[in-house]
């Protein structure tokens, strides 16, 4: 009888395994794909993760980047730029460093979407934004984007093909 | 000249950190995905020519010679996933999953996904369908589900950036950008994955969404 309930309870949990991993609908086994690769912002990783450490930031899950990695972030701003105070945004070393630390673009879904334009402040990415140019100024540029002047701009503000009006945006490959 | 020195001081010891390679947007920037067809280069999020839409371009591949272009192709067992986050807790609250399949694109959602996270699986059934469009052909272009368009193909590179100099310039080898800079990416190609959706199957109550993409490889 222990025995029978014993068979009973693991081809019920037996066959709980077997149908959550079934598709309801055709009986074939769910197929399920794992992160190999993650971007948001341009060159965040690139500029402040340690080499030894970039695999696992593009792995690690936004919600949960901001903890493993906002204090590393602000140690590789402030040995990038010694001398770093506040930047453009008005933001410290450790309130502009938590902003990245969490690695998502945002994107406005009621007006212009730009990295930086004058006006609008992280609003998207839009393919002529000159991204790099704006991450030099926030990070080497200080508080009124007038420090460090040899290293605010990389002196390439556009894109070496024009981009279309229309979908898909992008220009013809080379 | 002192603030220069300490800065270039700063700048080498980084660069000893990060083993003095380094690169840009997202090309090739983790050793786990180097030249693999899951390595994403670039994410963009702009609104359409058709203000009441949003686009999301996903960049894969990059640094492609266009010798090298023709033989390029989506990974059959990639899936790219753009995730969208519509109430600011970094967590996605929709997905738009790409994958390709028999020479075609096929796209799903946006849709709520099953699970959160670093594992996925397709969801739902597939909202539109485009032919990944072969190099030096003009480009095809689907429109599936609620005006979904979706793109799929080669297009030229449209990030910018004189890498090789700053490159240089955390190497502690020079101090400054050159005037004009000098365009490390022109010339050169990746694979795009370009999908304009309508605001509307967002969402987006707060008037924005945090986006990030992922490149998922079959388990």
């Amino acid at each position: 009888m222990k025995k029978n309930i014993l068979s009973i309870v693991t081809l019920l949990a037996v066959s709980v395994v077997l149908f959550s991993a079934c598709d309801k609908d055709d009986g074939k086994p769910v197929v399920y794909y794992q992160t190999q690769d993650q971007m948001a912002r341009p060159a965040i990783n690139t500029v402040f993760v340690d080499a030894a450490e970039k695999d696992v930031f593009n792995t690690t899950t936004p919600s949960a980047q901001g903890a493993a990695f906002a204090t590393k972030f602000r140690n590789k701003l402030l040995a990038l730029n010694p001398g770093y105070t506040t930047n453009l945004l008005g933001l410290d070393a450790t309130a502009f460093t938590n902003v990245l630390a969490t690695d998502v673009l945002t994107g406005s879904t009621t007006g212009v979407t730009s990295f930086y334009d004058g006006t609008n402040v992280l609003t998207g990415r839009a393919l002529a934004d000159d991204v790099i140019d704006v991450e030099l100024i926030l990070i080497f540029g200080g508080p009124m984007a007038t420090m460090n002047p040899g290293l605010t701009s990389d002196n390439v503000g556009t894109n070496d093909k024009a981009f279309l009006t229309s979908f898909p945006y992008l220009a013809t490959p080379h | 000249m002192k603030l220069k020195r300490v800065l270039t001081i700063g700048l080498a010891s980084a660069g000893i950190i990060t083993a003095g390679i380094l690169y840009a947007a997202d090309h090739i920037d983790s050793p786990a995905v180097t030249n693999q067809s899951t390595d994403i280069t670039d994410i963009y999020v702009f609104r359409a020519q058709d203000v009441n839409n949003l686009v999301f371009v996903a960049n894969t591949q990059g640094l492609l010679a266009p010798g090298a272009t023709a033989a390029a192709s989506f990974d059959n067992n990639t899936v790219i996933e753009f995730n969208i986050d519509n109430n600011g807790d970094a967590v996605e609250d929709l997905v738009i999953q790409g994958i390709s399949s028999g020479g075609k694109m096929r796209l799903y959602g946006p849709i709520k996904p099953s699970e959160t996270g670093n594992r996925s699986r397709l969801e739902g059934n597939p909202t539109a369908e485009v032919a990944i469009t072969p190099y030096g052909s003009s480009p095809s272009i689907a429109t599936g589900i609620g005006g979904i368009k979706v793109f799929a193909g080669p297009r030229d590179d449209p990030f910018f950036f004189d890498l090789n100099q700053f490159k240089k310039i955390i190497a502690g080898t020079a101090t400054s950008f050159n005037k004009p800079g000098d365009d490390s990416f022109k010339g050169t190609n990746v694979l795009s994955l370009v999908v304009e959706v309508p605001k509307s199957l967002l969402n987006a109550t707060t008037g924005k969404v945090n986006v990030w993409v992922e490149t998922k490889k079959k388990i």
